[in-house]
């Protein structure tokens, strides 16, 4: 390992970056808040179950709170057992009776129908999205939403076509599908589990996470409102109980789960020997190789998007920053003082480039990391962004000096916080990114193309970015190697994550 | 033609185009509202070099413009001056005299603008009269043909006598980045400019487009920047070209904002080369104030 302060690269002055530094002899932004007016909410939400909202069986609730300020906005039914079962069997049923019976082209009207709603109403489920989870309003309206609608109106597209999608396998659905999503992209892992399941001709029980279950319900809303026949997407609210009780019930053909390795490997564990079709798409720690024939500044945007994009609550941030030693006494300055001009507070601020972490558990778990980062003797670095005083706050970090010995280099964080290290040869930088029990995701920056290909075939990740970072698109495959996970979401291959061929069927 | 061989000292760090736009996007979906947008309304104001380069300017028409400089809505009087009146060398004096005591400096473009395809010796002898006839800051053209040769050595030498020629006079390097077709060329040549002497460096002639397109004016900033931590000295930037309503230099001053910092949110050291600017900046200001929209009939010429 080298060290990552060489002694060449940018030494001068600091440059006035802080945009909200609390001073008030320059030129900053006012704040630019979206409006919330048209945006309905409910005091109470219950399950989609067969086509209508229901209370829990046992009238269990829970709550769902804003992480920018703490308040309470909802109470949303617990789903136990019972209500489970009941979803189940109606997805069964409207598989037996309806779904599967319907012509593909018919399917695949209602997935467009949904789309399209998701576009109307995309500003009031941006502004949900941030309101319940916590990301800026910048990336909802111009991620979140607007990919979850780009996945519907893709797999539309294949419900009519699926024998043109596996010529000659006679492309049969697998029935219900049980599927869990986490809370860093509520809707857009609706789209992802929901859009290809249905277009496939499955039925579908989803569970969206606990912190973040409003814009599911506002989907199941749109579903019903689409005419979708009843039973073909239900949704059921909870917690990690409720979740195990989707995921090992016994009318379930196939599981669908995004989220941490830890539940990743319980699932698996449940699941072995019951037959049922899974996917899992679990943590990652990915590494983001910046060789020094990069672009630097394009580079040190595409570090930024990799870590700080949605908080860092991201399952394939670039995590880990790998910058050749010639280099780095470049690029790290550049990283801060592009770290500097990063608004850190309310996620309806039009301007606000990090919002709230999602959770008090979350946020407990990242500054935890940041106590056991400094322990382990990396060199912790934070902007001078000031935070609101309510609400769950993490400043952009850096851990500079961090060694692959480090937890902080080997555990997923799930936050705003990058490791930094440095390596001197192309072989040394892809060990170092191999060197983690994951493997989703990665980034190359190289400024000659075939170095980026070399090095992008010899990382073992599943997803690899050149030159860019944090790209997504319905059309492209999602999943990851050794703890990240098995199978594909997105694409050709997410579709056939939901089908099997006519003689297995 | 002699075309040098690359040297250490004219490399450039390459530049992903790609990037580059992302960048911009990004700075793009900044929302400027209420307090912020005035002010910086009013920062836009302080910063215009209020141009005229016609063929056809007259001495008439050179006063007004100096006119307006000194006074640019009746209306308002709490408001800015702008940076400079910015005309052809022959009218120099004319604004000059118009200017006297005002704070508000004279600009002349020079180096056979804006083709710049004149011999070099004609070259800065055109900069020598413009600054006898008492213009405070002189734009100059690169010989872009050289540069996109591979001359560098070339273009370095030619900034290098112009700024000579310039004496006390403030050097603004036009590199019309219209021309030069990539962003690594429009890095090279700012890089090239900074080392040989430009107290400014500026996208465009006016003449060409895309002129002071976003992503061009990003990597000259950066290209500012990184000799600034290199050097401890600041330099200067000055797009020109399309920056027409009041909705663009305020996309421009966030870009400078976030890419060189509050030291450069100065006349000083940031310049619209605008001949139509003001008038929209005036109406934005006016609609802020009074949240009334007024016709353009209402704001002089």
């Amino acid at each position: 390992m080298t060290d990552s302060t060489p002694p060449t690269g940018l030494t001068a002055p600091k440059l006035r970056l802080g945009l909200r530094d609390g001073s008030d002899d320059g030129w900053g932004y006012a704040p630019a808040p979206e409006s919330t007016d048209h945006v309905e909410l409910r005091d109470r939400y219950g399950l989609f179950i067969d086509g209508e909202f229901t209370d829990a069986a046992d009238g269990r609730t829970f709550e769902t709170a804003n992480p920018a300020t703490e308040e309470k906005i909802a109470d949303v039914a617990l789903a136990s057992d019972a209500d489970v079962d009941a979803a189940v069997a109606a997805a069964r049923r409207a598989y037996d009776e309806v779904w599967s019976k319907l012509a593909p082209q018919e399917r695949g009207k209602y997935v467009f129908r949904i789309a399209r709603v998701l576009q109307e109403r995309g500003r009031e489920l941006a502004i949900t999205e941030s309101l319940d989870g916590g990301k800026p309003i910048r990336e909802s309206r111009d991620v979140d939403i607007p990919l979850a609608a780009a996945h519907f109106f893709y797999y539309a597209g294949w419900a009519d076509k699926l024998d043109y999608a596996f010529p000659g396998r006679g492309a049969r659905p697998l029935g219900v599908a049980g599927q869990v999503i986490p809370w860093n992209f509520p809707l857009l892992m609706a789209a992802w589990k929901i859009a290809p399941a249905i277009a496939a001709g499955n039925t579908v029980v989803l569970k969206p996470a606990e912190t973040t279950p409003l814009t599911a319900l506002k989907l199941a809303e749109i579903i019903r409102d689409a005419g979708v026949p009843p039973g073909v997407v239900n949704i059921v609210t909870g917690a990690g109980e409720t979740g195990a009780s989707v995921v090992q019930h016994a009318d379930v053909d196939k599981v669908a789960f995004t989220g941490s390795t830890e539940v990743g490997k319980l699932i698996r564990r449940a699941l072995a020997g019951s037959g049922k079709h899974y996917t899992l798409e679990l943590g990652g720690k990915a590494a983001n190789l910046v060789f020094e024939d990069a672009a630097v500044d394009q580079a040190v945007e595409g570090i930024v998007n990799g870590i700080f994009f949605n908080q860092g609550h991201v399952c394939c941030a670039g995590s880990r920053l790998l910058v050749q030693e010639s280099v780095a006494g470049e690029v790290i300055p550049k990283l801060k003082d592009r770290m500097e001009t990063l608004i850190v507070g309310d996620p309806l601020d039009k301007n606000t480039d990090i919002g709230a972490i999602n959770s008090r558990a979350q946020l407990d778990k990242i500054e935890e990391y940041l106590k056991i980062g400094e322990e382990e003797g990396a060199e912790p670095f934070q902007t001078s962004c000031p935070v609101p005083e309510r609400g769950y706050w993490c400043r952009p970090t850096l851990f500079l000096h961090a060694s692959q010995s480090h937890r902080v280099v080997q555990e997923e964080i799930f936050g705003p916080v990058l490791a930094v290290q440095t390596f001197r040869t192309v072989d040394e930088g892809i060990a170092m990114a191999n060197n983690t029990p994951y493997g989703l995701s990665g980034g190359v920056w190289s400024d000659k193309g075939a170095k980026a290909f070399r090095v992008t075939s010899r990382i073992r990740a599943g997803v690899l970015w050149a030159n860019t970072y944090n790209k997504f698109d319905p059309t492209a495959p999602f999943g990851g190697y050794k703890e990240s996970g098995i199978g594909r979401e997105g694409g050709l291959a997410g579709l056939h994550a939901y089908l099997q061929p006519e003689e297995a069927a | 033609m002699q075309v040098s061989t690359a040297s250490a000292s004219f490399e450039s760090p390459p530049i992903d185009a790609v990037g580059v736009e992302e960048r911009v996007a990004r700075l793009r979906s900044r929302s400027i509202k209420k307090d912020a947008k005035l002010q910086a309304l009013h920062l836009t104001l302080s910063m215009i070099d209020l141009t005229t380069l016609e063929g056809a300017d007259s001495e008439g028409k050179v006063r007004q413009l100096c006119a307006k400089a000194l006074q640019l809505h009746a209306a308002l009087p709490d408001l800015p001056h702008v940076a400079a009146v910015c005309v052809y060398p022959a009218l120099v004096g004319v604004a000059k005299r118009a200017l006297e005591g005002s704070g508000i400096n004279v600009a002349s473009v020079a180096t056979s603008f804006p083709a710049g395809q004149a011999p070099i010796e004609i070259k800065l002898l055109e900069v020598r009269k413009a600054v006898e006839a008492g213009a405070d800051e002189v734009d100059m053209v690169i010989s872009r043909g050289r540069f996109l040769a591979g001359d560098f050595a070339y273009t370095a030498d030619e900034i290098a006598s112009v700024k000579d020629a310039c004496g006390e006079a403030h050097l603004k390097v036009i590199l019309e980045t219209g021309e030069l077709g990539t962003l690594d060329a429009v890095r090279r040549a700012s890089d090239l400019a900074m080392r040989s002497g430009a107290d400014f460096i500026k996208t465009s002639t006016g003449k060409i487009k895309p002129a002071a397109t976003m992503p061009v004016v990003l990597v000259m900033l950066e290209a500012i920047r990184d000799h600034y931590r290199r050097t401890g000295e600041k330099i200067g930037m000055k797009p020109a070209g399309g920056i027409s309503t009041a909705k663009d230099p305020i996309r421009h001053l966030v870009m400078v904002r976030e890419t060189l910092g509050q030291d450069w949110l100065d006349p000083d050291l940031y310049r619209f080369g605008a001949s139509s600017l003001a008038n929209d900046v005036l109406r934005q200001i006016v609609k802020q104030r009074s949240g009334i929209y007024q016709s353009f009939d209402d704001f002089s010429l």
